[in-house]
């Protein structure tokens, strides 16, 4: 039998109050297996508080080549950034 | 080094595609796996992060190899947490060359079939306790040196995994130079021990680095992809600088009678090892070749029931949530 274990993405929070992060991949059979193995791979020196891992098949990523139609538009709105706004100093702390 | 004489494969894409490519490379931009590659910068590194990922692997049994004999429970505990780091690096690093196209499984066969390489570091013997101290502040800072400058190289997952084994590469050359400088100051037999591991492993370190600039054609394209960050001559200088010093401090002898500080260079003058042992050992011929592929193999070899039993195992759980639903 050739059946190669599927590859996880590991994701975990460094400390309390933080977003989980990507911190790399992994093989196992079932997520039960990978969450053991994140631990071991990712977390020996207490590198995390909680550990998410997902199938890396399950993961919808944006296209590289699409990068243009997808962040272009934000690119032109300017007025989304508080420095686009000139307010005077004598308006106080704003 | 780890990837010892990685040639660089040659490319055939589109010049125009190329100069983009380049120009992006130029401004330090870093390549991410889904974006376009020259095909010749993916196939060298599938073979530079395979090889680096295969000798950490390797690496692990002749340290493994003093687990069971360390002299104290503490002494044991480390090595094992050493050895067991170095199995996370070989992870690491087989995942940034799987989103390269290639899977584990591939990479693991063509190290078992001799397709791909390790380093030749890890086809000489550890005989006494005095070569776990050797190792770890020879081999180890042979491997820091070359590491650290690729932290910044270009293909974002590889440099990932340098940043994440660089900030535990420091346990293990300091635990090495610990035992060195415990046997360095014991008894003369202890001291005698330490100075035959560093007189055996000296050349052998130096040939981490690979063959000399002059004799070394496949540079300057990985350097261009900074894929290569430094030439091999330039790194060995810097290792015999740094590790001398510290063979002093331990009152023990690099095994180079030609070696004298050269003060014009700002560096020490020092003799190259034996490179036709290099290549002999490359071509499969050092002492331990053989014992280390043979591990390897039986390994996998052995471990095959327990990858496909978990394997069906997790399958006949997933069929049988699919029913209960
Ligand atoms: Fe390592
Ligand atoms: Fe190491």
């Amino acid at each position: 039998m050739k059946h190669e274990w599927p590859l996880w993405e590991v994701f975990i929070r460094g400390q309390h109050g933080l977003n989980h992060r990507h911190v790399g991949s992994l093989h196992a059979p079932d997520a039960e297996m990978a969450l053991k193995i994140a631990r071991d791979v990712y977390t020996r020196r207490n590198e995390g508080v909680s550990i998410w891992v997902v199938e890396a098949a399950h993961i919808t990523a944006s296209s590289p080549s699409g990068k243009g139609p997808l962040y272009e538009p934000s690119e032109s709105k300017v007025y989304r950034h508080p420095t686009f706004f000139d307010i005077p100093d004598e308006a106080g702390h704003m | 080094m780890y990837a010892q004489m990685v040639t660089s494969e040659a490319t055939q894409d589109d010049p125009e595609k190329l100069a983009v490519f380049q120009a992006r490379i130029d401004a330090g931009e870093k390549v991410e796996p889904k974006e376009w590659m020259p095909e010749g910068y993916r196939k060298t590194l599938i073979r530079q992060i395979g090889q680096h990922a295969h000798s950490e692997i390797v690496g692990q049994l002749p340290e493994g190899n003093w687990i069971t004999r360390a002299p104290t429970l503490e002494r044991k505990t480390i090595l094992l947490a050493k050895v067991q780091d170095e199995a996370g690096h070989g992870l690491y690093l087989y995942c940034a060359a799987e989103t390269l196209g290639v899977s584990r499984d591939e990479l693991t066969e063509m190290l078992l079939d001799g397709r791909m390489k390790y380093s030749s570091i890890f086809n000489y013997p550890t005989l006494t306790w005095a070569d776990m101290g050797a190792v770890g502040w020879l081999v180890d800072g042979a491997a820091i040196m070359n590491q650290v400058p690729l932290q910044r190289t270009s293909y974002g997952p590889y440099s990932r995994a340098m940043i994440r084994i660089c900030k535990e590469e420091s346990f293990h050359q300091r635990q090495g130079y610990h035992i060195m400088m415990k046997m360095a100051q014991g008894t003369p037999a202890q001291k005698k021990m330490a100075q035959d591991a560093l007189n055996r492993f000296w050349y052998p370190s130096l040939m981490m680095f690979g063959p000399s600039d002059k004799d070394s054609v496949h540079s300057a394209q990985s350097m261009k992809w900074k894929i290569k960050m430094n030439t091999n001559d330039e790194l060995r200088q810097k290792f015999v600088d740094q590790t001398v010093p510290q063979a002093e401090f331990l009152g023990l002898t690099v095994p180079d009678e030609t070696l004298h500080w050269n003060d014009e260079k700002g560096g020490y003058d020092f003799a190259e090892p034996d490179w036709s042992e290099f290549f002999d050992v490359i071509k499969g011929n050092g002492p331990c070749n053989t014992e280390r592929l043979a591990a390897r193999n039986k390994a996998w070899d052995d471990g095959a029931w327990v990858r496909e039993g978990l394997m069906a195992h997790a399958e006949k759980k997933r069929t049988a949530k699919l029913a209960a639903e």
